[in-house]
């Protein structure tokens, strides 16, 4: 699932920036879009579908994770050589739910070039942007548990109050299905 | 000194390694913990939250406290994929978050009165801050989730909080929703972090992930693990001897 979350939302983020290209090739000059017009693409069509409407405007197919609009190569090169149409200009992207939090992205656009996309909302305020941005599963330390020397100052272990409510998450999340 | 007492239906013990110590210090904060658990406690009927649960106190009626502790489960159930869920059956049990609050604040009401070297410890999550009389980092152990008498590792910890959730029930037949498996392939997960409260809520949601939980807590900058396997097997995070 979070292998999808990253390729949907790269590719939303890579939609969002071609769609600006469309848009102003045949707009007036100087053409902003608004709030609600990006093409940012489900961001977890399994678990949250209500949580994704799709614009109108978006070129992106609904409840897709392949939200790239079919006309545009995907690739950094191709990027790089369309890079110099873009008119200048701020260009905010619509709120996003990415399931750990909102994502909001603002393109800036100087000299035909884009020179920053900006986050407006991300969710950053903790570890858990870390744990968003770390794909890896490791494989980690395993050993044995064995009895050790009992010289401590406090222990640390499961109560009988947590064990309750661990039983009832655990029930809880059996009927979440 | 030290002293120990039951709150919240559980053991909770205030150590201040310091010689200057008051033990009206050490009562105010199980003072505290009893108005706690006077409001978040589901097993007293006169509590705020199980009178919310009869739908005899509206939202508009909370408390400011209870308006804190939601809005913190609702942030813990956002950073968790889901797996920190305090709705039960439409009843609300923020248990598995207010725990570490409350030692959190308990060690905050002692920094405030100049504290520098204690623990306070309920049921096993403990907020450490300073060092022991020995002038050491506090020597805790992990209890062995098989054996409760038994300490599987010994961790040293001065400034950061630690936190166990396990279980000794056999629940094989309730699976995990999001992966198909049994939710109880752990014993018991252990999270050391920044605070008790942070490792408290990690741990419960990390302990309901199953055997991914220690991954979870992997990519969670500033946290290690051990995850003890119903085989009786441990796995720990890549920082975790740190901490040994």
């Amino acid at each position: 699932m979070r292998k999808y979350f990253q390729i949907s939302f790269f590719l939303g983020l890579f939609g969002l920036l071609v769609f600006v290209r469309q848009s102003l090739g045949f707009g007036d000059s100087h053409r902003v879009i608004g709030p609600v017009a990006t093409p940012l693409s489900p961001v977890n069509p399994s678990s949250n579908p209500q949580a994704t409407p799709v614009p109108s405007q978006a070129p992106s197919s609904s409840g897709s994770t392949a939200a790239t609009p079919s006309p545009v190569p995907v690739g950094p090169q191709m990027m790089q050589k369309r890079m110099g149409q873009y008119k200048d200009g701020t260009y905010t992207g619509s709120v996003q739910d990415a399931f750990y939090g909102n994502i909001q992205v603002q393109a800036v656009v100087s000299g035909g070039r884009i020179t920053a996309v900006n986050f407006l909302q991300y969710p950053n305020d903790n570890g858990t942007s870390q744990y968003i941005n770390s794909q890896a599963d490791p494989m980690l330390a395993q050993e044995a548990i064995q009895a050790q020397n009992a010289n401590v100052d406090i222990i640390s272990g499961a109560s009988d109050s947590s064990m309750a409510f661990q039983a009832s998450l655990t029930d809880a999340l059996s009927q979440a299905k | 000194m030290k002293k120990t007492t039951t709150v919240m239906g559980m053991p909770s013990t205030i150590n201040l390694a310091q010689g200057n110590a008051k033990e009206e210090d050490i009562n105010e904060v199980f003072s505290y913990f009893h108005y706690i658990d006077n409001k978040f406690s589901t097993y007293k009927k006169d509590s705020e939250i199980s009178r919310i649960n009869r739908r005899e106190i509206r939202k508009e009626e909370w408390s400011r406290e209870m308006e804190k502790i939601m809005s913190l489960c609702e942030k813990t159930k956002k950073e968790t994929e889901g797996y920190f869920d305090i709705n039960i059956k439409g009843l609300m049990d923020p248990s598995g978050l207010v725990k570490g609050y409350a030692i959190l604040e308990g060690a905050k009401i002692l920094r405030k009165r100049g504290y520098k070297n204690f623990f306070v410890e309920i049921a096993g999550d403990i907020q450490a801050d300073g060092f022991s009389k020995k002038g050491e980092k506090w020597k805790i152990g992990i209890q062995n989730p098989f054996d409760s008498r038994q300490v599987i590792k010994i961790v040293q910890l001065s400034n950061m909080g630690i936190a166990t959730s396990g279980t000794y029930i056999r629940a094989g037949h309730i699976n995990n929703p999001k992966s198909g498996k049994p939710a109880d392939e752990i014993a018991a997960i252990t999270v050391i972090g920044p605070d008790v409260y942070e490792a408290d809520r990690f741990a419960t949601a990390a302990f309901a992930m199953g055997e991914k939980g220690i991954n979870f807590i992997e990519n969670l900058n500033g946290f290690e693990g051990y995850m003890v396997k119903k085989n009786k097997k441990a796995v720990m995070t890549r920082g975790f001897h740190n901490y040994l």
